[in-house]
């Protein structure tokens, strides 16, 4: 817990990261290069941070360095990353806005399910969130705004129509298969 | 995306992953219905997910397979659907450092750039700006900065997000776009005003002017953002720190205004701000302290754990201006976050009385192991202070640390507990052997060689002292069965010194010393052959010279007079004496706890000040001759701070020489010095021998000129002499903006403060962690002792102070420091004599009137004797 203070700038978040029930990360974006510089670096600390969170219903650690802020939805977790100097509010801000952001895309419906099923959508929403570790946008209203992502509540037979005669569903199903 | 059917499948299928099991070369082979037309939006949409999420686990994409890749997503900038474009800007910058050739999308991107649809035009510039190198950087200028002043802010933004990614490639460019900035720092938009005010200040920050004046501007006219507001407030506590600004500087009262914020964030920045400003007074602090009281009680785990975070590090430096809050901390203690938990307590042990702890040290032990390192480190630290405050406690905290010895931790943790237990053993006497027992069960399953070697040294050093020395050498003959090399050599060493100690135990330990002669490895071997027939002679000399008190020369410089004694071949035997001593640390004898080290560099051996000294003196012919280097000063000032040539002196003391080295700067301009030179006119027999002049001295580049003085011969009790400096030079002015010198200079000479050389630069500090055995060592042979009365000391700790900073010698045995309420004392001080003799000093102090000092000086010389006695007559 050093007492030097930040240099002013506007690289707030480290790293933001979504993980299962498991610990498996479903994504994760680490924005200052010189932290956990290799895959193998990021995956244990990702790990680590799990380990030591998964447990307690608590908002925010302090691990490794970081300050690290989280939230859990029934069996994901997301996390926001800063160094320890940060001002644990603008790290809860993003998280905030992250969460509520994918919250309204999903209609509330915060589970790994979901969030596989519009994985597109949820890199739309990190991407308008947060640039290159600046706080791009902290209102979750905007940001779906931004995105104008056609949320869809049950896929439409119209699709799956469209995917039937275009063919998609015999590739899926044959690689299910070969699953 | 994925259809109804399909999540049965997976439903009754391994976990809820459609993308666990992809594979790269499928998802790739996939990939060719790019090329198809027309494009089916939904199933390339699909397809680009799978690529961007196998790069997000990690998987390797090879350049020619992603650039196949990246070419055939280009074609899907013809479809209009706006996911599948909002995803190929994705693609595109995920794949920007993988894939060859990207900027073939440039144009694609600046058409989106400038186009007509809003929600593909911020995107599109951080798209591009992720591809774009500073020569096309300049093409797409124009289009940047209309951008920035666009009025869609989420145009604007993303302009400005850009631009500040681009100043470290192209600060020349984005330098000009200034103007711009600063008319979208006046946007509507808190978020446009957030990033602009970013951009502003990095592109200014090295310009203390434009930023002072910036951080006016902003300051008046009121921003709405948070974020700018909390940026702003960094930029003050910034500014205030390198200027020095007072706590009447209007930087400050916008800090403090910034308390009184409506949004918590901006409160609580503004009050971390003002707690980090150094040389704070507690009245600053009240305000900020009561607004982190109140946000103690929220309901929000993130803003109580930054509260009592930001209080635990005020509570460090005035542990009185948190008293207020102990109320608001001890209703903390159950949080069930156990970082702010811990957090409260530790905070409390710093700020609560002494009858409190008790209770606080049962709280935090009910869930040390389920707290972090990092925090486990604070608590530490949090105890160890508390040891120094109330010595009393120190049963309780000894029990405490050695039940959290015992618990699973990694390396730091540890090492931060056994830092603390040997700081406890020093400072009180009564708690050695408790200390003591514990850190030998902890070495009996230590995973750490650094810590076993350190307390196994430690066993060495306080062990034989202790009543049943005896108990120990089962502890440490059981490392050099069990452990690796390196703590089997230490265990070696401790063993010999418990030998040369304890006369009942040497025959004990000689036949250990046997045993070990057979180890397996050499420097084990040699250490154990080596102790073995030192300790065979009997001879109290020896064991002091060779087991007690080690080398005391500085190691680089040993590792440099050898190489250069083996480069010359010689009949003559290799001289100790000639190698530079070690400079002690200052700090040695203190446990300082190191910060939480964020940063893993591994430690070396760093060259001392000193070593770097040697270095640079003998690289100047005229110091050829002098020997090794004995002894470097602390600069001394010889101008006032603000004067128009600063210069400082540092003394390097020679076996015969004193070498006097000025550090000048010239801080006019409009002047170019040259051929400078310190005259100096001693008030001895000194005798001054050689200028080495600083060729040129421009503005502001400090250079360096020396003197050489050779030390009277007749009279070697003279060790203290003034001289009074004089600098010479020769004047060239110059042009203030060109520099370019006139042709003609005129000498001229500048008065400085006299230098005085003292009996302390001639001796250097060396440590003798066993004086008594130093002390049979060196003899009574030259032994004097004679009584002064100190009439002007009031205190113990005021004489002893004096002492070792006259005579500048090492304090051992911690005999510095005095106990409470006593009035006689023995300070033991250790030194070598320029020439190279051990000497020691004995001195009992006691507290009447005024201080009685009796002195005994022990050396193998008689001059080094007398010159003490001497000088502190």
């Amino acid at each position: 817990m050093d007492t030097v203070a930040l240099e002013p700038s506007l690289y707030t978040v480290k790293a933001v990261f979504i993980l299962d029930n498991d610990g498996t990360r479903l994504l994760a974006k680490y924005y200052d290069p010189d932290l956990f510089p290799s895959m193998k670096e990021q995956k244990n600390f990702e790990k680590n941070v799990y380990n030591k969170t998964h447990k307690t219903d608590s908002e925010i650690a302090f691990l490794e360095g970081m300050t690290i802020v989280y939230k859990s939805s029934i069996d994901l977790f997301f996390y926001v990353v800063g160094s320890a100097q940060e001002n644990e509010l603008m790290l809860m801000s993003v998280l905030n806005c992250l969460f509520d952001s994918l919250s309204q895309m999903l209609r509330k419906n915060i589970e790994k399910r979901s969030v596989m099923e519009n994985l597109d959508g949820v890199f739309l929403v990190v991407d308008e969130v947060i640039d290159g570790g600046v706080i791009l946008e902290s209102d979750p209203q905007q940001v779906i705004q931004k995105i104008n992502f056609r949320t869809l509540p049950e896929p439409a037979y119209g699709f799956v129509l469209f995917d039937y005669i275009t063919g998609n569903t015999e590739q899926q199903g044959d690689k299910s298969q070969k699953k | 995306m994925i259809k109804k059917f399909d999540k049965k499948d997976e439903e009754s299928g391994s976990g809820s992953n459609p993308f666990q099991h992809l594979e790269k070369s499928a998802v790739l082979q996939e990939a060719r219905i790019f090329n198809e037309t027309p494009i089916n939006p939904r199933r390339c949409l699909h397809i680009l997910t799978k690529i961007i999420y196998l790069l997000n686990q990690g998987e390797h994409f090879g350049t020619t397979e992603a650039t196949e890749a990246f070419f055939a997503m280009t074609r899907l900038f013809q479809s209009n659907d706006q996911t599948l474009r909002r995803m190929c800007y994705l693609t595109i910058k995920e794949m920007a450092n993988i894939s060859e050739d990207v900027i073939i999308v440039t144009s694609s991107l600046t058409k989106d750039m400038t186009g007509k649809e809003d929600i593909y035009r911020g995107p599109a510039i951080r798209a591009l700006c992720r591809i774009t190198d500073t020569t096309m950087l300049q093409a797409i200028e124009r289009y940047m900065k209309q951008a920035i002043v666009d009025k869609v802010p989420s145009v604007s933004s993303s302009a400005l997000v850009s631009s500040l990614h681009m100043v470290k490639m192209s600060y020349d460019v984005v330098k000009r776009w200034v103007n711009e900035a600063q008319e979208a720092a006046s946007s509507d938009n808190i978020m446009v005003q957030y990033h602009a005010l970013g951009l502003l200040y990095h592109l200014r920050k090295n310009d203390r002017l434009a930023v002072t004046k910036m951080l006016n501007t902003f300051t008046k006219s009121g921003l709405k953002s948070p974020f700018a507001y909390c940026m702003l407030i960094r930029i003050a506590s910034r500014l205030l720190e390198e200027t020095d600004g007072g706590h009447d500087s209007p930087l400050f009262d916008f800090i403090e205004g910034c308390l009184r914020n409506k949004h918590e964030m901006v409160v609580y920045e503004a009050a971390s701000a003002i707690v980090h400003l150094p040389n704070c007074r507690a009245r600053e602090l009240a305000p900020a302290v009561s607004v982190l009281q109140l946000f103690c009680s929220s309901p929000k785990a993130a803003l109580r754990y930054a509260a009592v975070r930001t209080l635990n590090k005020v509570a460090m430096k005035h542990p009185s201006a948190v008293t207020a809050c102990n109320l608001d901390l001890e209703n903390l203690i159950t949080d069930s976050n156990r970082s702010i938990a811990t957090l409260a307590i530790t905070t409390l042990l710093k700020t609560g009385s002494e009858s409190s702890v008790d209770r606080l040290m049962k709280q935090i032990s009910s869930f040390v192991s389920e707290i972090s390192d990092e925090f486990k480190v604070v608590v530490v630290q949090a105890i160890s202070a508390l040891c120094q405050k109330y010595p009393r406690k120190h049963s309780v905290m000894m029990n405490f640390l050695s039940n959290m010895l015992r618990d699973d931790g990694g390396f730091e943790y540890k090492r931060a507990i056994v830092d603390c237990i040997i700081g406890f053993i020093e400072e009180n006497p009564e708690s050695k052997e408790t200390g003591l027992a514990h850190l030998c069960e902890f070495i009996e399953d230590c995973e750490h060689t650094v810590l076993a070697t350190r307390i196994l040294h430690l066993l060495g050093k306080e062990g034989p002292r202790t009543p049943t020395p005896s108990k120990y050498i089962r502890f440490i003959f059981n490392r050099v069965i069990l452990e690796s090399e390196a703590v089997r050599a230490a265990a070696v060493s401790a063993l010999a010194k418990f030998g040369a100690q304890n006369d009942d135990l040497l025959p004990s330990v000689l036949v250990l010393l046997q045993r070990c002669m057979m180890d397996s490895d050499d420097e084990v071997r040699d250490r154990a052959t080596f102790y073995m027939n030192v300790l065979q002679q009997k001879q109290k000399a020896l064991n002091a010279a060779y087991i007690f008190n080690g080398l005391t020369v500085s190691v680089p410089g040993l590792e440099k007079s050898l190489h250069q004694y083996t480069l010359e071949p010689s009949e003559k035997p290799f001289d100790m004496k000639s190698v530079p001593l070690a400079t002690t640390p200052i700090n040695e004898l203190k446990t300082e706890l190191t910060p939480i080290v964020t940063t893993k560099l591994p430690e070396k051996v760093a060259p001392s000040r000193q070593d770097i000294y040697q270095e640079q003196l003998s690289a100047i012919p005229e110091f050829k001759g002098l020997g090794p280097l004995f002894k470097s000063s602390d600069p001394v000032q010889l101008t006032e701070a603000e004067t128009e040539y600063v210069v400082r002196c540092i003394k390097h003391t020679f076996t015969n020489h004193i070498v006097f080295q000025f550090d000048c700067t010239n801080t006019l301009n409009d002047q170019l010095l040259q051929k400078v030179i310190v005259q100096m006119e001693p008030s001895e027999a000194y005798e001054v021998v050689h200028y080495v002049p600083a060729a040129n001295l421009p503005y502001n580049q400090p250079s360096s000129c020396y003197t050489l003085v050779r030390l009277p011969d007749e009279d070697p009790t003279a060790v203290s002499c003034t001289f009074s400096c004089t600098m010479k030079y020769l004047v060239r002015d110059c042009d203030p903006n060109t520099g370019e010198p006139d042709e003609d200079g005129y000498d001229d000479e500048y008065l400085l403060e006299d230098l005085e050389v003292t009996v302390a630069d001639h001796i250097q500090k060396v440590l003798k962690p066993n004086f008594g055995a130093a002390w049979e060592e060196v003899g009574d042979d030259f032994e004097k002792e004679e009584t002064f009365a100190l009439a002007s000391v009031k205190t113990l700790e005021e004489a002893i102070n004096n002492i070792i900073s006259f005579l500048g010698m090492q304090p051992c045995e911690r005999t510095d420091k005095v106990p409470e309420n006593k009035n006689s004392h023995v300070l033991l001080l250790a030194g070598v004599f320029r020439g190279g003799h051990d000497i020691l000093v004995r001195s009992r102090l006691a507290l009447a009137d005024g201080v009685t000092m009796q002195v005994t000086v022990r050396s193998k010389d008689e001059i080094p004797v007398d010159v003490i006695l001497a000088s502190v007559g």
